[in-house]
């Protein structure tokens, strides 16, 4: 699972307001590298929960993105780079995702995070 | 006994390693899953500016229809219910990310981020009802209700669906609007029982010109695609090679005065008793008779 799905993804257990963002745990982190669209990236900059995604990396051992962030960053190719590594490059291969509400792990194995629900939390 | 997988099992059992490997090693399905799912692509009408949208695959399954999207140049998240799919999308290494999830429990995303939807062949399994804890409408209702939610004003989602009957398709279509959406059922090749589809385009949003339902492919009877068209010409017509000889040159206006005539005079050469011509003979009779 890479880092945009997880910006993306919230947990729905029924009662929850708010399931956004999804602490990770960590257990293994592989890089693949992945073609470089700066057009992809412009259009999905404004769609990002940027603190989510600093934090996020943190825990996935990536440190270089700044704390802020705004439009006018993305004339730099620089921060381009970066970003496209935290999103893209970064896989979360085994670990968890853990609601921050009830605290509920959804797993991650082989990079496929579980987001099945038992059928009281529907 | 029906052919219809829905009716056999629910689909994170039915898609078990040995089905979802017979799937994807079937040429034949892989070429119509790419042809489904190109045209989803088609419905769905991005903008045509070449940058890269975040797309949702529903029901993605071994990643056929995410394969077309990653050929296309967009990014996709794939959800599927089957953990045997997924691994097998694992294997041929698709580009998109995968979750383990079932569309009837809702999408577990953020509101307004997805550029468009489709889903291949997948709808229709909400319509059935597995466990004793399912009910499908209130599925259908929460797969709608959060797909809404989760796409950006103006998206389009697309779903290629197989319902079982009438009644089906008023049900998955009216939870549809019921959630909010706007659009309707686009058929391709209607006269073609085997290369009939359907499609479910909907659009996220108020009605406006763009949520105008686009046609379907071959609705004037034109033919379902090139190749089946030369497979049609190249047949031999059946009905025309058995008809009986004697059948075919029998006008429908039946024999005629003439050649009555002509028969009498063979047979009066023959030496037999042929009555005389009259003005009567070869008449029709009247409708008293």
């Amino acid at each position: 699972m890479r880092l945009f799905t997880h910006n993306m993804l919230s947990s729905n257990i029924k009662g929850v307001a708010n399931g956004f963002p999804l602490r990770i745990e960590v257990d293994q982190v592989v890089e693949k590298q992945v073609d470089f669209h700066p057009d992809f990236l412009r259009n999905m900059f404004p769609k990002l929960e940027w603190k989510a995604l600093v934090d996020a990396a943190r825990t996935m051992g990536y440190t270089e993105l700044p704390e802020e962030a705004d439009s006018s960053m993305l004339e730099s190719e620089e921060f381009l780079r970066k970003l496209h590594h935290a999103l893209l490059e970064l896989h979360l291969e085994e670990g968890a995702l853990v609601c921050p509400e009830t605290g509920r792990k959804f797993p991650v194995n082989k990079g496929i995070p579980n987001m099945l629900l038992h059928e009281d939390e529907v | 006994m029906s052919n219809r997988p829905e009716l056999l099992a629910p689909p994170e059992i039915f898609y078990d390693d040995s089905e979802a490997r017979k799937y994807t090693s079937s040429s034949r399905i892989i070429d119509i899953q790419a042809r489904l799912s190109e045209r989803a692509l088609e419905l769905l009408a991005l903008p045509v500016d070449g940058i890269p949208r975040l797309l949702l695959d529903i029901g993605c399954g071994s990643g056929l229809s995410g394969e077309t999207l990653t050929e296309n140049g967009h990014q996709w998240i794939g959800l599927d219910v089957s953990q045997s799919m997924l691994n097998i999308a694992l294997e041929r290494e698709v580009e998109g990310d995968l979750l383990l999830g079932d569309m009837g429990q809702g999408l577990a995303l953020r509101p307004g981020i997805i550029d468009g939807a489709i889903s291949i062949s997948a709808v229709q399994w909400l319509c059935n009802a597995d466990k004793s804890s399912h009910e499908p409408r209130l599925r259908l209702k929460a797969f709608f209700g959060s797909l809404y939610r989760c796409l950006a004003r103006g998206a389009r989602a697309v779903f290629q669906v197989y319902p079982e009957n009438i009644a089906q398709r008023e049900l998955i279509l009216r939870s549809a609007m019921h959630a909010g959406f706007a659009g309707g059922v686009v058929i391709d090749y209607p006269h073609s029982a085997k290369s009939r589809k359907e499609y479910l385009v909907l659009t996220c949003g108020p009605p406006s010109l763009s949520t105008a339902v686009p046609r379907g492919k071959g609705e004037d009877g034109e033919s379902c695609s090139e190749d089946e068209n030369s497979e049609e010409n190249q047949m031999v017509c059946i009905s025309d090679r058995n008809r009986p000889k004697k059948k075919q040159k029998i006008t429908r206006k039946g024999k005629g005065r003439d050649w009555i005539f002509k028969k009498k005079e063979q047979l009066r050469r023959k030496g037999n008793a042929v009555p005389p011509d009259t003005r009567y003979t070869g008449r029709k009779r009247k409708a008293r008779f």
